[in-house]
């Protein structure tokens, strides 16, 4: 189920509005908490309708990748529900136990909903989408510097 | 007659306050950070994260801190954590095919899709010591290259084309939950994955190495092994979608397993499977070897009666928690059983020795 509602093409079909946003959920549960607290300083006026909260999610893989779901082990996590002034509703569920970065999460998915959402696009989410696409290539090339080139020896008798 | 004693408690206030003391060791040595651990002792992090069933580097870190390094009584910390925590909710299955991967070998193919990629490994290293670690030196830099973006597939997938491997049926029922209920025999395939998942990696390494050395042989191959990370998604119920909430480090073992059919399969390969939360490569090889092993009924196998085909025997003893728990309570005070032991064998003794007189004295 999770596969085909999450692939690239049918959720665009689905609801643009909601890929956007499952796109700016994930950039702010993978960013540092350190860095999302630079980039968002000052915390807008809000109301907590779930202050951050710290628990666990079971993880789950396939028996053989593709078969039938088991439990791996959990992880930490933490989650937040905002309301802001204004009346946008925002929800954070972020991996770890850092309770400013699902404040801060919650916070930014109310914001980004709001209209004139396109300076904190460039101010926040910009900058963090480059950070881990230049992170994830460091380590994609770092891996293809490792990867065999095979080659086979010209054996005597060939010549 | 049971009678509590007390007075250790100031004897063990001042175990625990020397335990601290040793525990930070020589002043004039630097103490460890938790980054510091987290950084440069990340395997030992990683098994602590594997068999304590808790994904979270930075307490895996301050457990081995706080355990002076041993990953054992690090995982029983762990364990305990986690049992404070909420359970909020299960993820969607992780999707290791579209895994990142550091590091993707297969042994049964040279030339297949994405390419043999090391990684950061420790195969082809000599083993030597290297003395250069005593000696602060330069930060060591790693070479790059271009990345082509390549997919990279399950090998299993390409056998599965051509169907010369099992079908891995697919399905979305809601596995059995260890964690939740106490574990009942027979398990199905997901609750000893669970299960080993969370083993002992030494346990684990001994089932499997004797299943090569004849006790339960399968014959495998490691058609794959990967390291990398997945995205974690949950689906959240008051949004109505699935969303990430982060990523994690996983190690995938895939092994493929002669099998010369059966009454109701044609000859085809098998498959054994191994999923390790964190860098753990030998766990999750292990592990795939074991689960095959374990598969001896569904397959039609003969039971030769090794160890590793024994589930009850395996998922009995695999936790090490559990194993040590019991195994160490017994340096605990027994005295009151101790005593019934020896009014008992004194008065075995004494009846033993009046039998014996009548027959000395004939």
């Amino acid at each position: 189920m999770s596969q085909m509602q999450n692939s690239p093409d049918t959720v665009a079909l689905a609801d643009p509005a909601q890929a956007a946003r499952q796109e700016w959920m994930a950039v702010l549960a993978k960013a540092s908490p350190a860095r999302l607290a630079e980039l968002l300083p000052k915390l807008p006026a809000h109301e907590l309708l779930r202050a951050p909260e710290i628990g666990a999610v079971m993880v789950r893989g396939r028996v053989g990748g593709t078969g039938a779901p088991f439990n791996l082990g959990e992880m930490t996590v933490t989650r937040c529900s905002v309301k802001l002034a204004a009346g946008s509703v925002g929800h954070a569920f972020v991996q770890g136990r850092d309770k400013s970065h699902a404040l801060r999460a919650a916070l930014l998915d109310a914001m980004l909903q709001a209209t004139g959402a396109a300076a904190l696009e460039a101010e926040v989410l910009a900058p963090l989408r480059q950070e881990a696409k230049a992170r994830r290539d460091l380590r994609a090339e770092k891996a293809a510097a490792t990867r065999v080139e095979f080659f086979t020896l010209m054996r005597g008798e060939d010549k | 007659m049971y009678v509590a004693v007390k007075g250790g408690e100031r004897a063990i206030d001042a175990a625990h306050a020397w335990l601290a003391e040793e525990r930070r060791g020589d002043l004039a040595i630097a103490e460890l950070s938790i980054a510091q651990i987290r950084e440069q002792l990340a395997l030992a992090v990683n098994r602590v994260m594997a068999e304590g069933s808790l994904y979270d580097p930075d307490l895996a870190a301050l457990a081995i801190k706080q355990a002076r390094g041993d990953l054992i009584e690090a995982v029983f910390l762990i364990r305990a954590y986690r049992t404070t925590l909420p359970r909020f909710t299960a993820s969607t299955p992780v999707d290791t095919a579209s895994m990142t991967v550091d590091r993707r070998v297969s042994a049964t193919f040279k030339d297949l899709p994405g390419g043999q990629i090391l990684g950061p490994t420790f195969d082809y290293t000599h083993r030597l010591l290297d003395f250069a670690l005593m000696a602060e030196g330069e930060a060591p830099a790693a070479p790059r290259s271009p990345a082509i973006g390549e997919a990279v597939p399950h090998v299993t997938e390409l056998l599965d084309q051509d169907g010369l491997i099992e079908a891995e049926p697919f399905s979305d029922l809601t596995p059995r939950d260890l964690t939740r209920e106490p574990l009942e025999l027979p398990a199905d395939r997901a609750l000893r994955l669970q299960a080993l998942a969370r083993a002992d990696e030494g346990f684990t390494l001994a089932l499997a190495y004797s299943t090569q050395r004849g006790y339960g042989r399968t014959h495998a191959f490691v058609g794959e092994l990967r390291i990398g990370r997945v995205a974690v998604e949950v689906e959240l119920p008051e949004l109505g979608f699935a969303v990430e909430i982060g990523e994690i480090e996983l190690t995938e073992c895939e092994s493929v397993n002669q099998f010369k059919g059966s009454k109701i399969e044609p000859p085809q390969f098998t498959r054994g499977y191994g999923l390790v939360l964190g860098q753990s490569e030998r766990k999750s090889i292990s592990m795939s070897l074991v689960d095959r092993a374990l598969r001896w009924k569904e397959l039609g196998e003969d039971n030769i009666g090794a160890p590793a085909q024994d589930e009850e025997f395996v998922l009995s003893h695999c936790d090490n928690i559990q194993a040590t728990g019991f195994l160490e309570h017994i340096k605990l005070p027994h005295y009151v059983d101790f005593q019934a032991e020896l009014e008992l064998v004194r008065r075995l003794r004494a009846e033993a020795i009046a039998a014996q007189k009548p027959e000395d004295a004939a």
